[in-house]
């Protein structure tokens, strides 16, 4: 009957492997998956999608390509692990097919390599701090790895503080490891927050969203009040003013930036101006 | 005798804008014939001519304090999940190269008893098949299912709830899943997504979880008395029914992610 044979094809067409290209920018559920283009020859970016396979097979090349946070790679293909837009940049300079990733709104961070977050001291014991940086464990952070720390000179950290500082490891395998200097031993902005202000808690994307290059609502709430200002990207915002309604304003505004659209911001801030 | 009908799936989506608050809430209502039909002159169900699923709605991110959460509706059963993870285990509970998935199923009135224990681990095994555990070891995965109102299919509703709420939670998954429930009742007849009434009435009553991928089968719970053609017959049915759930899915999703 031909009505079965339809429907089996139906089924099978939420199942098909699109090509990368075409679903850039749009939803990705979890379970797709992609294909991504292979390039016939090694000089130059000539590749303009899937090819049949040639005869002559020794000959094609293979493209590297990044796969970021919400793809694994299932033998030649991406697999979708994290609903959200599928993204991609292209490479700066040199070989390689970019990297693509996949934007997805989450609450719940997992520590990486090289992230810059805000923690709170939980615990001293000897010569480590755990400091909780909201993944599945506490990171360590040994005291030695303050600017200008030596045994003798202790940095002067107690329980309850709020430290910003750098992974320089963490995978799934280890317990995640911070410090609070830069490669070169300097401090570069990291350490411990001063006094007074206020830590708040957003989802990861609007962290990327605000730490983007051109974000227009930090340009903004700068010209409102002189504010200081530290982005976790474990979600985490440290904001300081000069008066704590100041303070609770900008930590409120930015909590509702999430959802509000930019002429709603716009009315937002006008209104704050001038009152 | 038996005869299997399969007829295109009509389908109106109704979307209602929420607050603007990003949530995303969708409304669907489906009338999907892939049916078995056995019965000579007697009405099918009180829904309409051919069998249907019941109208579903979904919700998603209203909880604040749990990383995922997703509201489910399925006619009148309605499940309220939330999902914390990947989180804090205790030592006890640790698995050295996978995440620990917890289910915990609170029923609308009275204390857990055994029938939740059980449903928990139905909920549990279909879970791990389908989340990546493997990314993060050593932490913990909980998904807590509160039922707000039983009216059938309630396994089904929970399995629904809780694979919209992994997806919230943004926890790496292989696939999406979905429930499906089915009742045979005495003359044979085939009723997707039975009410309680249809489900007491019913000779059995069979519950499948199908993944996104293949429409393959992840777990199935049945109760009552079946042959073996009908069970195929009713996972066919259950299969056939399942891409709307999912085609749902994709829609709700999408809803969500437009707004940013």
């Amino acid at each position: 009957m031909a009505e079965p044979v339809s429907v089996a094809a139906e089924y099978l067409a939420g199942s098909r492997a699109r090509a990368a290209r075409t679903v850039l920018g749009q939803v990705v559920l979890p379970g797709e998956e992609l294909l991504l283009p292979e390039q016939e020859d090694a000089e130059g970016p000539g590749g303009a999608g899937e090819r049949p396979l040639s005869l002559n097979a020794g000959a094609r090349s293979r493209v590297r390509v990044v796969c970021g946070p919400g793809l694994r790679r299932c033998g030649d293909r991406l697999l979708v692990t994290k609903c959200g837009r599928l993204r991609h940049k292209e490479p700066g300079s040199g070989s390689g097919g970019g990297v693509y990733w996949v934007d997805s709104q989450q609450k719940r961070y997992v520590p990486v390599k090289g992230d810059h977050v805000i923690g709170i001291v939980t615990a001293k014991s000897g010569d480590i701090f755990k400091v909780d940086v909201g993944g599945s464990e506490p990171a360590s952070l040994s005291y030695l790895s303050f600017e200008g720390a030596t045994k003798r000179n202790r940095p002067n950290v107690q329980v309850g503080d709020l430290i910003y500082g750098q992974f320089v490891v963490a995978n799934k395998d280890m317990e995640p490891e911070m410090v609070c200097i830069d490669s070169c031993g300097r401090a570069n902005g990291m350490g411990v927050i001063g006094q007074d202000g206020l830590l708040f808690k957003v989802t990861l994307g609007l962290i990327r969203k605000l730490l983007a290059p051109d974000c227009e609502i930090i340009q903004e709430v700068g010209k409102l009040y002189p504010l200081e200002i530290v982005f976790g990207m474990n979600g985490r915002i440290w904001v300081k003013a000069k008066t704590i309604q100041q303070t609770l304003i900008l930590a409120n505004i930015l909590e509702a930036c999430e959802h509000m659209t930019s002429d709603q911001r716009k009315q937002i801030f006008s209104r704050l101006a001038e009152s | 005798m038996v005869t299997q009908s399969v007829r295109s799936a009509r389908c109106r989506a109704e979307v209602i804008i929420a607050a603007a608050r990003g949530v995303g809430a969708m409304e669907e209502e489906m009338h999907t014939d892939a049916k078995i039909r056995a019965e000579i002159g007697t009405g099918c169900s009180p829904r309409g001519p051919g069998c249907s699923l019941r109208h579903f709605a979904c919700e998603q991110n209203l909880l604040s304090r749990p990383d995922g959460s997703a509201s489910f509706l399925q006619g009148d059963t309605s499940v309220l999940a939330g999902v914390y993870g990947p989180a804090e285990v205790k030592v006890s509970k640790e698995i050295f190269n996978k995440a620990t998935l917890e289910v915990i199923l609170r029923p609308k009135i009275g204390l857990p008893g055994v029938a939740e224990k059980s449903r928990e681990r139905l909920i549990r095994n279909t879970c791990e098949a389908v989340v990546l555990g493997t990314l993060h070891p050593r932490t913990s995965i909980t998904v807590v299912l509160q039922v707000v109102s039983d009216a059938g299919s309630l396994l089904a509703c929970c399995l629904n709830a809780a694979c919209m709420a992994l997806v919230d939670a943004g926890v790496p998954m292989r696939a999406l899943f979905c429930g499906v429930t089915c009742a045979l009742d005495s003359d044979g007849t085939l009723v997707l997504d039975p009410t309680s009434k249809q489900e007491k009435e019913a000779r059995a009553v069979l519950t499948f979880a199908l993944d996104s991928v293949e429409r393959k089968l992840l777990m199935s719970s049945t109760k009552g008395l079946y042959s073996d053609s009908e069970l195929q017959q009713c996972l066919a049915a259950a299969q056939a029914a399942s891409q709307h759930v999912f085609r749902f899915y994709r829609e709700s999703l999408q809803r969500r992610y437009s707004k940013s």
